[in-house]
């Protein structure tokens, strides 16, 4: 084959100068090492290459197979969700000592340690802890390493959960606990949704590691018990875990405050795209303790001084708990996790600020309280369907008319596209659908949702 | 470092003086000539310096406690240090005794560790005055060496002490082992179990942490883990032989059974049956019943059987079978012995030996085992 | 040597900088009208719940961010800016700039993952494909992308294996997983938060591979599966791989194998062949997708067809005609992240796969090995390196683990101080070994096929240079690094929890 453009030495003159220096002339001597019983001599069942042009005709028709971002108006949520991000974010996510460095020390890469750094101590400023670890994946993850953490801290084997968290977040709890840990649903108000602190009550026990909450919840409202909540679990010698979306927190109470003691949620909203839900990471925060530091398996990079007076460096805290050292002792995974998106986060917030915060919070909240308004004023909708106060997500019943896959169809076809179903994730209520509405929605977009809807459900 | 450090030196002149004139160690004055009239020359003084040396690069924040002339005193000067000296022996002439009265001198002083300089003779006076009541770390300078209680070589046991005052390792219990003369006057290289002491140990590149976590168990909880792990395996209509040390302990203390530290005890139905009890006696006790045996390598080269344990006979061996024998150890401890590298048995019977040979898992935690090689 | 200076900012922390009342960003509010028909939206949050102090975030304008972040960005080290031969394991190829770029289309970016299926057939492709794709490369059935990384793909692949014996009636007897202690440390800590007991064999010192016998001793009825990561990451590939396969299956348990070290396999050796029944591959390894300064990074599954039903939902699946995502698999293990995986990093490394076809993977592994042995050659003439296991294995495939055993004991400098001296030449830092440290002062070097020979000569001659230093003048490296962006960093917090500080707010509440 010719010469390829990513393989430098593939150029027949350098390869043989590097074989003649190793002493063989047959590169297949080299492979020796693999049996001939489970050899593959090839061709692998793949295409030829393609030149730069190809790939990007081929990517690119490929991707005009989606129907085009602007000619969909979306209202879902659920985990990912729509808003803007500023020009300066992919800026710098896109910056090639970012995007390809990996694991050097602080010496060679005192950068990304830093933006790491600046990233950890914006998130325990919006949720009041003074310990943050370094991200993994997503919330749903991050929520599995939480409750790991809470159950090794505290010796104990079950986790209490509200019954209003997403069925997928569970499912990635259960996946990460092990046997570790045992969760276990705790029920919620039908008419406002908060968690039902009898039932709380009931079922705290002696074996209670920890009580998780999320704060808004999954269906999008506000938990205001949130002390209370804590008071319980505290006075059974239990954790609190809250997990949170971080862009509510420019308008509410952060966690630390009403006694969290690990707090997790999704980056995301922090100046990620969407994209296809591929990009997201999962902070958590804890109170800067030892044994609670030491039941988390993710790294922790905590600020240092150098030689040189007046300098900062970077390292890290107990790096012995990791699994990278501790192995099949570890409290949990660690791997390679979401720097990149965190720093991206870090540049965001950085450029949100304290005002920037709550103005977006509040302009999110006044769009999708419009949008629960002008939705409720037709005839067949409840929305929402809990009473208490939303942030940017809400529920949306449609009664027993049409089903919430029928009538998403049919927005389609007005090139909408409607909230996710949750009749099947949530039977208990109905034809229901969860609705997002943040500070990219205009009131023009909520209008002709409201006046499609109509016409759908007539 | 905050604080200044203690640290205690204890030099075996004579120790290793035996070796390069092909004697087996100089314990006795007898012996001692002998060497003497080989040409021996010290041995210790040197191997001290070298580990000085490296101590020597924090000679600061250290106060260095030893024994006159050439029991530290000589050995500390030469290397830089200006030690405070306690004791008094008379040169040239110093026994056994000396090291035990320098150990407890050192205790008094509550040095924060005693390196001391020799061989499994040395380990034994140390470990006779001290116990585990002060950590304690060897310079390889004798020729019998089978106690877990020195460093690789000099320079290391150096790199170690400093490590370990400056709060960088952790403590495990090492055995103090020395010649079984008996045996020895029988022809045989056994070696016993003397006792044990607390020494650093630094797992390669691992820093061990201050406090015990989840991930980072101290040699306690460790020891905890495993016997937690035996227990809900044991058996009721069984035997349980249970060898000598600390690990083994830990099963005994969960099972709520006091146990010898050096010596074999049998339990059933988790009750004791006998302490340190001999061949004869656990063959009696037991008749036909089921039995197993729990088991932790002994000494530096980890032996499973054959030192320090030599009530467990091939007869015993051979009757409980190599199924029922449960070895078990933790982490640190096979890395103390050497990752990879085989466990050793020494039976004195060759077909028990063979029989024993081979691959075989030990239990490290709670959920945690790993696979090792038996040799002979 | 080479010339290089590093930049150096002194840059303060994003906190130090900036002015009350500053700000980056402009919020649109919303139409008056909209405002007027809600009213105060503030007032129906319950006074509890209502955020009584600012969150204390950095106030600067757009333009000081941009500047502190470009100058964070100058002071780091990527694959694009210099030699990163030394991190191996971690596969350091060049990542692709047309794979950035097609990754940045909107048609990826701003699309929601909930969307209709009929409204997102483009991007359900690209994942489908992968997945054919990754089959043909590794001889196995059927792929999950959603994994995010090499110890999340362990997890997924151990929680299967409990599914597959919980269906078949024996979990509780099958509780063990069998791995290796060279294989990847995740081989080992997966499988325990999956919930099983981890049974580790070590190397045989002779070979740096287990003996059968090991495994055999390690195998009985409790035997749920082996997690092995071949090659490992010594370099050294374990020819009884089959035979451990067949011992397991043999025993009825499964074997995962970790391919975190393809780029020397492909089209050499499908995975799928020697019997695995499930295998993972890191895509910011082998498959060029960038390391993102530590994530996001992305690791799919591939299983056998008997494993398939218990894959994570959803699978994506196409009927002839449209693609679709499949929910509706009752025996799946359900779900290990939120979504369908990182798939931006799905989009780059089809797009690579693409790019470089049969022949060019068959180049990639080519050029990997020789590269690699090419600089082991090199280095094993540096004075006081050593390649463990030389007798047995006197060649690698794409890595190799040596010892700068000896060099420690002639000169006292061992690997962390010839770590902290590399970068002042412009290089990055060795990859040392995942504990426990089975060889001495070890580092373990990988240079992939997009390396120059340049490289190759340059690292080895900084590291000729770095030795000749050890033993005339061991002081410049114990001391380095002395070209940074800043000096010798004070390790104390590490462990002090009265000096450690993970974010600003608890640093300045301990170091008032």
């Amino acid at each position: 084959m010719t010469v390829h453009r990513y393989i430098p030495n593939s150029d027949p003159e350098v390869k043989k100068e590097l074989l003649d220096e190793i002493g063989v002339k047959d590169p297949e001597e080299l492979f020796a090492a693999i049996p001939e019983r489970i050899r593959f001599h090839g061709p692998l069942d793949l295409p030829h290459g393609m030149s730069e042009h190809e790939v990007r005709r081929l990517i690119e028709g490929l991707l005009s197979k989606n129907v085009k971002p602007d000619e969909m108006l979306s209202f879902l949520g659920a985990g990912c969700w729509p808003h803007y991000v500023p020009a300066v974010c992919d800026e710098i996510s896109s910056r090639s000592e970012f995007l390809t460095a990996y694991t050097g020390d602080a010496y060679s890469d005192l950068g990304r340690y830093q933006a790491l750094f600046e990233f950890q101590s914006m998130i325990g400023e919006l949720v009041a802890m003074d310990a943050v670890t370094v991200p993994t994946y997503d919330w749903a993850t991050a929520s599995g390493d939480a409750v790991r953490m809470a159950a090794i801290a505290s010796g104990r084997r079950e986790i209490l959960v509200a019954r209003s968290t997403s069925p997928d977040k569970l499912s990635v709890m259960r996946n990460y606990c092990g046997r570790l840990a045992e969760i276990m649903p705790v029920d919620y108000d039908h008419q406002s949704g908060q968690l039902s602190l009898e039932d709380l009550k009931e079922k705290m026990s002696p074996n209670t590691a920890a009580v998780y909450i999320e704060n808004p919840t999954y269906f999008g409202f506000i938990e205001n018990q949130g002390e209370r909540i804590s008071n319980i679990a505290h006075d059974n010698g239990s954790l609190l875990i809250v997990g949170v979306e971080p862009l509510s927190l420019g308008l509410l109470t952060p966690p630390g405050e009403y006694g969290a003691d690990i707090v997790c949620g999704e980056g995301q909203p922090l100046g990620l795209h969407m994209s296809f839900g591929g990009a997201s990471l999962g902070f958590i925060a804890c109170r800067d303790e030892e044994p609670l530091l030491s039941a988390t398996g993710h790294r922790l990079v905590t600020i240092s001084t150098t030689e040189c007076r007046g300098e900062w460096g970077f390292t890290y805290v107990l790096p012995e708990r990791s699994m990278y050292a501790a192995r099949e002792k570890a409290p949990s995974i660690t791997g390679t996790g979401a720097a990149l998106c965190a720093i991206t986060a870090a540049v965001y917030l950085s450029l949100l600020g304290p005002n920037g915060i709550r103005e977006l919070a509040e302009t999110i909240m006044q769009r999708s309280n419009y949008a629960m308004k002008r939705l409720s004023e037709i005839r067949g909708i409840k929305a929402p369907l809990f009473n208490s106060t939303h942030f940017e997500e809400f529920t949306v019943n449609f009664g027993g008319r049409k089903t919430i896959r029928n009538i998403n169809q049919a927005l389609i076809k007005h090139g909408i596209q409607g909230g996710k179903d949750l009749s099947k994730e949530f039977p208990e209520l109905g034809n229901t659908a969860l609705y997002c509405v943040t500070e990219i929605h205009t009131k023009e977009d909520i209008d002709r949702l409201a006046a499609a809807l109509k016409e759908v459900l007539k | 470092m905050a604080d200044s450090r203690k640290l205690g030196i204890i030099v075996n002149p004579i120790a290793g003086m035996g070796g390069r004139v092909g004697l087996k160690g100089t314990d006795g004055k007898e012996i001692l000539a002998r060497a003497r009239d080989l040409g021996a020359t010290p041995v210790s003084p040197a191997r001290t310096i070298e580990a000085l040396r490296e101590i020597a690069q924090v000679a600061d924040s250290i106060e260095l406690v030893t024994y006159p002339f050439d029991m530290g005193e000589e050995e500390a000067r030469e290397s830089g240090f200006d030690p405070t000296v306690v004791g008094s022996i008379t040169k040239n002439e110093t026994t056994a005794a000396d090291t035990v009265n320098a150990a407890t001198e050192m205790l008094k002083c509550q040095v924060d560790l005693i390196l001391f300089a020799g061989g499994d003779g040395t380990a034994r006076d140390v470990c006779r005055s001290v116990g585990q009541n002060v950590p304690a770390l060897g310079i390889p300078t004798g020729v019998k060496m089978h106690s877990a209680v020195f460093a690789v070589n000099p320079r290391k046991a150096g790199e170690l002490t400093v490590r370990f005052l400056q709060g960088e390792a952790s403590l495990c219990e090492g055995e103090v082992m020395d010649t079984d003369e008996q045996a020895f006057r029988e022809g045989r290289i056994s070696a016993q179990l003397c006792g044990y002491l607390k020494v650093p140990y630094e797992m390669e590149s691992v820093q061990p942490s201050k406090s015990a976590s989840f991930a980072t168990p101290d040699e306690k909880t460790s020891q905890d883990l495993i016997a937690q792990c035996i227990l809900e395996r044991m058996e009721d209509s069984c035997y349980y032989i249970l060898c000598p040390g600390t690990t083994v302990k830990a099963v005994a203390d969960k099972l709520g059974v006091a146990k010898t530290l050096l010596g074999v005890d049998l339990t059933y139905k988790g009750a004791l049956v006998g302490s340190d009890l001999n061949e004869q006696q656990l063959l009696k006790l037991i008749g036909r019943k089921k039995a197993k045996i729990i088991v932790s390598p002994i000494g530096r080269q980890g032996f499973i059987f054959g030192r320090g344990n030599p009530q467990i006979s091939p007869a015993i061996i051979r009757k409980v079978g190599r199924q029922n024998i449960l070895i078990i150890a933790t982490s640190t401890k096979l890395s103390a012995i050497g990752l990879g590298r085989p466990l050793l048995v020494d039976t004195g019977d060759e077909e028990t030996d063979r029989m024993l040979s081979g691959y075989t898992r030990v239990v490290t935690g709670y959920e945690e085992e790993v696979v090792v090689k038996v040799s002979s | 040597m080479t010339g290089y200076r590093a930049v150096t900012w002194n840059e303060p922390l994003v906190y130090q900088l900036g002015r009350k009342g500053r700000r980056g960003s402009a919020i649109p509010a919303a139409e008056e009208q909209l405002k007027v028909k809600v009213g105060d939206v503030l007032s129906k949050i319950p006074e509890a719940m209502r955020r009584r102090e600012p969150a204390n975030l950095p106030e600067l304008s757009e333009p000081e961010v941009v500047r502190h972040f470009i100058r964070l960005s100058q002071q780091n080290f990527g694959v694009d800016s210099g030699i990163i031969i030394g991190q191996g394991t971690c596969t350091m190829k060049y990542n692709p700039k047309i794979n950035e770029a097609l990754a940045r289309s909107p048609k990826l970016t701003e699309v929601h993952p909930l969307q209709d299926s009929s409204t997102v057939q483009g991007i359900l492709e690209i994942m489908y494909r992968l997945g054919k794709l990754l089959c043909a490369i590794s001889g196995m059935d059927e792929f999950s992308l959603q994994p995010r990384g090499g110890a999340h793909a362990v997890l997924t692949n151990a929680r299967i294996i409990r599914a597959y014996h919980e269906l078949n009636g024996e979990l509780e007897q099958r509780n063990e997983i069998v791995t290796t202690v060279l294989s990847h440390p995740c081989n080992g800590g997966s499988p325990a938060v999956a919930g099983f007991k981890v049974i580790t064999l070590y190397p045989d010192p002779e070979t740096g591979i287990p003996n059968v016998e090991a495994l055999k001793a390690a195998v009985s009825k409790h035997t749920a599966g082996m997690t092995i990561t071949d090659p490992y990451d010594t370099g050294i590939f374990d020819p009884c791989i089959d035979e451990y396969v067949k011992i397991i299956h043999e025993a009825g348990g499964l074997v995962a194998i970790d391919q975190a070290n393809a780029n020397s396999l492909f089209g050499r050796l499908r995975i799928g062949d020697v019997g695995a029944d499930l295998c993972h591959f890191n895509l910011h390894k082998s498959f060029s997708t960038p390391h993102g300064s530590h994530g996001p990074g992305s690791a799919p599954i591939g299983v056998r067809r008997h494993l398939s039903k218990f894959l994570p939902v959803p699978t994506v699946e196409f009927d002839g005609k449209k693609y679709r995502l499949n929910y509706d698999r009752p025996h799946s293990i359900g779900k290990v992240s939120g979504f369908f995986g990182v798939i931006p990093a799905v989009l780059r490394a089809y797009a690579w796969i693409m790019t470089m076809g049969a022949e060019g993977l068959h180049e990639t592994s080519e050029v990997a090995v020789i590269n690699n042995n090419y600089l082991l050659g090199r280095l094993l003439k540096v004075r006081g390196v050593a390649l463990p296991w030389i007798k047995s294995h006197p060649r690698r495939l794409q890595e190799a683990r040596f010892s700068l055993q000896q060099m420690k004991e002639e000169t006292g400098v061992g690997i962390d101080d010839v770590n902290r001296r590399i970068v002042d030449f412009g290089i990055q830092k060795c990859f040392t070994s995942h504990e426990p440290w089975i060889v001495p002062e070890p580092f373990t070097p990988e240079p992939p096929e997009s390396t120059p020979k340049e490289d190759l000569d340059t690292f080895a001659e900084v590291l000729r240079q770095i030795s000749q230093e050890a033993y005339t003048n061991p002081e410049i490296v114990k001391e380095a690094p002395h070209n940074c962006a800043i000096s010798r960093i004070d390790q104390s917090p590490s462990r002090d929890s009265k000096k450690w500080a993970l974010t600003w707010r608890a640093y300045l509440k301990k170091h008032k």
